[in-house]
């Protein structure tokens, strides 16, 4: 078995486990954290890409938002191309009458949010689309945010801090020694699921920012985390309806929220109790619950064209809490396993939200440092990553720089503007496993036809690639893994090539092409299903008749074949077994 | 200059299943890698594109012709050439607009200019140095076919000098003759007149605009937005008292009843029954044969015509009028042209960057004359910048399908271009 030693192990690769790498590794500390999937696989990279000012929480959870206006004004220095500055409405619409607008405005004066009530003219001016029965405006210093890409950087951060990103390795047992009352957490075996080998990393301190998965993961260690998971449905809708953060001025609901992202409106989120992490599905009534909604904020929102819809489960925590998911609180809780079970070396970060990220990575350390006894600051704060320096990101952004650079003719994923460049980079420059892993890179398959024609051919592009790196030295970085470039990865003037990427040839699922395009479509497809009506229903049709007609992939040679990289294997088999057993 | 606001025309992006058929028939983007396609121009450029971006992220959208082949062919109804028109709006309200394109825009008032002193006018663009130095001062590329003003005095002045033998009766149809009837090819009104009095109708000709649609086109949402509703105000009235509004220029027409009320936000009462009053002049006369009013007494005409439907008649869906109703004339043989586009589009062509793109659009369309071998000794086309490029990309004369028809009608001289013995 391989063994490596660190001074810190922190197992989950969402906004928050690599926000603890990043600030354990500017302080110096040895690093190494482990995620079972590509970076933001979980919820991180399932959330609605709302930068928080706080105003939602005001009212509420003042600590929250407090927490949150204070991260925002850091997130947009540290990771200014990460995020757009939209602005964020709270409007009032004829349903939330009543003393709220009021005790909001006290409240984010109270807390030290800036919100001004603007002309009614103004907001109409600014949102055509808005309601026009809305009677008042609050405007706040909301954003939105690519998680992916924010994620991506401060790993790469981490990295050239020292950390060791390891992707795709999943834990299998927390390593204790001692007895009960004595019990300490040293490190994990944990199995590198893309070649097939265990590893057993020895730690001084363990770090579990598994977000929703972190109870499982202290179940390991005996330790009992009751990690509510709240599940939130989202759904896109195909263009932008507006252009500013649009959040309904009352206490913390579904469906109140309307974020731009990027080329997509998103409108968010249920909150449900689930039992299970892993419980993605999403039911009829949550996709007609955020459209009736959203029609609240834009009427016709709901007869626009949906994109689709997903899930994503939030990692809530509060002690000895059993009530609804929905009022849990929002602020983070950081739990110290040896004061509270008695469990040394072992920490769990949990609850928060995207907005709050570095700053429950910060306090993670504070704690971390407090336990190995050194004593240095946190530099997160002041340290911008690599890319910020390109400024806030607008959204005219690629299609600038296709045009200034001339690249119309390189396009794979042309919805999303992505260049074969682009792909190439990133395949290179960043460890890639499935064409999922390319998605969060560069937003392949994110637009209107939802990979119908982008899929076969990036599915095309790594086959060529792979067949070029194996004549070719795959790059390597001072980690020993593929050098670790995403910065730019989403820029395609910056992806522009010189030279033929290398590839990394040991990273072997891409052996497989035709597993990479199916477990693709399926994952696309998995996002499709719940909203399949209207203009989307056309486009699927033709996606359809491309992939079942045209190029027969429900008869791949590798029909039915697991692929333990992606997580359809599992629904796939499950459903094939029931059949066959019918 | 506002930027352009919210518009329905907009969300029509959503239309869009990416299928690529409009990229694939787009003649323009066939022909030029600088034009990326309508789709990539269309709605898929529209989904980075916002009001109050600090800059208008695209300029290729420039390069679309606005032919609007692609919403002829679309089959989910994205309204392609609409979204490039106002993007190219956008972007002229941002970065301004160059004087080439403010004079292309402007053929009502360079029409009027030049008709003070039209042989002088003639003289001092159409000739050899004038024409380099347009090219390199203003960009108007110097073999580009532009029009020659009428020395015979406009279409107006024809008609005031016949006022006497024009037809008096109950029936009556108004006629929208458009710039170049008026400043470059009053014969084209004349032959208009002379077939419409010849089924028995007296033809008004109100006081008119410029439909507006060369300042659409090159971005100028504004100006046009005063042609046209000086142009509702004028012919409104006429619309809702029944009488019928042809044009003989089919790009004027559609701006009355498309172009305009769509791009500009005119949809109100009087724009809407301009709108609906407003025809294609053969789409009305088909109307009148197919009740059986028509007059056929058409005289042979042994000739081998090639036709060509431009694309802003083909935009009408309205068929192929034209081509039926000429189909009646005794020994004319017909041959319908399918290729996409002559490449003009309007002043497209005129433009130095242009020109050549254009000339490469027209090939097909001349290739296709030019199989029609030596007896074609005319074309026929309904748009007169499509008939221009047509005869500079052929050599051949062309004509418009009215002048055919009256010539049928034995009232006009096909070669001279000008109305024969004038009767009642």
């Amino acid at each position: 078995m391989k063994r490596m030693s660190t001074d810190v192990l922190v197992i989950g690769g969402g906004s928050t486990g690599v926000g603890v790498a990043w600030d354990a590794a500017l302080r110096g500390l040895r690093v190494i954290l482990v995620e079972k999937r590509d970076l933001t696989h979980g919820t991180t990279g399932r959330y609605h890409g709302l930068l928080h000012s706080g105003g939602r929480y005001a009212v509420k959870d003042p600590q929250s938002a407090i927490e949150c206006i204070e991260e925002n004004r850091i997130l947009r220095r540290t990771h200014a191309h990460c995020i757009e500055d939209t602005g964020g409405f709270f409007v009032v619409t004829p349903e939330d009458e009543g003393d709220y607008p009021d005790r909001f405005k006290a409240a984010c004066a109270k807390v030290g949010i800036p919100c001004e009530e603007i002309p009614l003219r103004e907001a109409f001016r600014r949102e055509p689309l808005l309601n026009p029965r809305i009677s008042r405006v609050f405007e706040v210093p909301d954003g939105s945010a690519d998680s992916f890409l924010a994620t991506h950087v401060t790993a790469q951060a981490a990295r050239q801090a020292g950390a060791q990103i390891l992707i795709y390795h999943e834990v299998l047992d927390l390593l204790t020694e001692g007895g009960d009352g004595d019990r300490r957490v040293v490190g994990a075996r944990v199995c590198d699921v893309v070649r097939e080998e265990e590893v057993r990393i020895d730690a001084a301190i363990t770090v579990n920012a598994a977000g929703a998965w972190a109870g499982k993961i202290a179940a390991m260690a005996g330790v009992p985390v009751n990690v509510i998971p709240g599940k939130g449905v989202m759904v896109a809708v195909n263009h932008r309806l507006v252009n500013t953060v649009i959040n309904r001025c009352k206490m913390p609901a579904d469906g109140d929220i309307l974020v731009p992202v990027h080329t997509v409106a998103i409108i968010g989120t249920t909150d449900e109790r689930v039992s299970d992490p892993e419980m993605l599905t999403i039911e009829p009534w949550e996709v007609d619950l955020m459209l009736q909604e959203g029609d609240k904020l834009v009427p016709g929102l709901s007869r626009s064209r949906i994109l689709r819809a997903w899930a994503g489960v939030r990692p809530l925590y509060q002690e000895g809490y059993t009530g609804e998911s929905r009022d849990a609180t929002r602020a983070l809780a950081l739990l110290d396993h040896r004061r509270r079970d008695g469990v040394a070396g072992f920490l769990t970060i949990t609850g928060g939200k995207w907005t709050t990220f570095r700053l429950m990575a910060e306090k993670t350390v504070d704690k971390v440092c407090e336990q190995l006894g050194v004593e240095r600051p946190c530099l997160t704060a002041t340290t911008p990553v690599p890319g910020a320096e390109q400024g806030h990101y607008w959204l005219g952004h690629r299609l600038h720089e296709v045009e200034e650079a001339r690249l119309q003719g390189d396009l794979i994923c042309e919805c999303e503007l992505v260049t074969r460049a682009m792909i190439e980079q990133a395949v290179a420059n960043n460890p890639t496993v499935t064409l999922d892993d390319l998605r969060r890179d560069v937003r392949l398959g994110m637009g209107p036809c939802q990979g119908g024609f982008c899929t076969f051919r990036a599915a095309g592009i790594l086959h060529e690639l792979r067949l070029r790196a194996q004549e070719a030295q795959p790059q390597t970085d001072v980690n020993g893994g593929p050098p670790w470039n995403v910065a730019y990865l989403q820029s395609p003037r910056h992806s522009v090539q010189t030279k033929p990427a290398a590839l990394d040839s040991r990273v072997s699922p891409l052996d497989n092409p035709n597993l990479l395009l199916r477990d693709f479509l399926q994952e696309r497809w998995r996002g499709l299903t719940p909203v399949l009506w209207g203009r989307q229903l056309k486009q699927e049709r033709l996606d359809e008749l491309i992939y079942l007609t045209i190029m027969n992939v429900d008869h791949l040679p590798e029909d039915g074949e697991a692929s333990p990289l992606t997580e359809f294997w599992r629904f796939d088999a499950a459903a094939g077994a029931k059949e066959d057993g019918q | 200059m506002a930027p352009v606001s919210w518009h329905s025309v907009d969300l029509t992006l959503d239309e869009c299943i990416k299928c690529n058929i409009c990229t694939s028939h787009c003649p323009v983007s066939a022909v030029t890698d600088l034009f990326p396609g309508p789709k990539y121009v269309g709605p898929q450029a529209q989904r980075f594109r916002k009001g109050g971006q600090l800059r208008s992220p695209d300029h290729s959208v420039d390069y679309c012709s606005g032919c609007r082949v692609c919403n002829e062919v679309c089959p989910t109804g994205v309204r392609i050439a609409e979204l490039n028109a106002r993007a190219r709006a956008q972007i002229v309200a941002e970065k301004g607009l160059p004087l080439r394109n403010r004079l292309l825009g402007r053929n009502e008032l360079l029409g009027k200019l030049g008709s003070f002193a039209p042989a002088l006018a003639n003289f001092a663009l159409h000739n050899t140095f004038s024409r380099f130095m347009a090219e390199k001062v203003m960009g108007i590329a110097r073999e580009a076919p532009l029009p020659t003003w009428s020395t015979s005095g406009t279409f107006r002045d024809w008609l005031k000098r016949t006022r006497d033998q024009r037809l008096k009766s109950h029936k009556k149809v108004v006629y929208f003759h458009g710039c170049a009837t008026m400043y470059y090819e009053p014969f084209i009104g004349k032959a208009a007149v002379v077939v419409l009095e010849h089924n028995g109708y007296e033809v008004l000709v109100p006081e008119q605009n410029c439909c507006g649609l060369p300042l659409l086109s090159n971005g100028e949402f504004d100006a046009a937005r005063t042609y046209h509703r000086n142009n509702v105000s004028r012919l409104a009235g006429y619309a809702r008292a029944g009488l019928p509004i042809v044009g003989t220029s089919t790009s004027c027409t559609l701006t009355l009843k498309e172009e305009a009320p769509e791009l500009l936000d005119y949809h109100d009462e009087p724009a809407t029954t301009l709108k609906l009053g407003t025809y294609d002049i053969f789409e009305w006369l088909r109307e009148l044969y197919e009740a059986g009013e028509l007059r056929t007494d058409f005289q042979p005409l042994p000739l081998k015509l090639p036709y060509h439907a431009p694309c802003q008649q083909r935009a009408h869906r309205i068929g192929k009028p034209a081509l039926e109703l000429m189909a009646l004339i005794p020994e004319l043989e017909l041959a319908e042209s399918h290729a996409r586009c002559c490449g003009i589009a309007g002043t497209y062509g005129y433009k130095v960057e242009k020109y050549q793109i254009a000339m490469d659009v027209g090939a097909e369309l001349f290739e296709f004359v030019k199989a029609q071998g030596q007896d074609a000794r005319y074309t026929a086309c309904d748009s007169e910048t499509c008939r221009w490029q047509l005869e500079h990309g052929t050599a051949l004369p062309s004509r418009h399908p009215i002048e055919i028809l009256a010539a049928a009608y034995g009232l006009y001289d096909l070669e001279r271009r000008d109305v024969v013995a004038e009767k009642r």
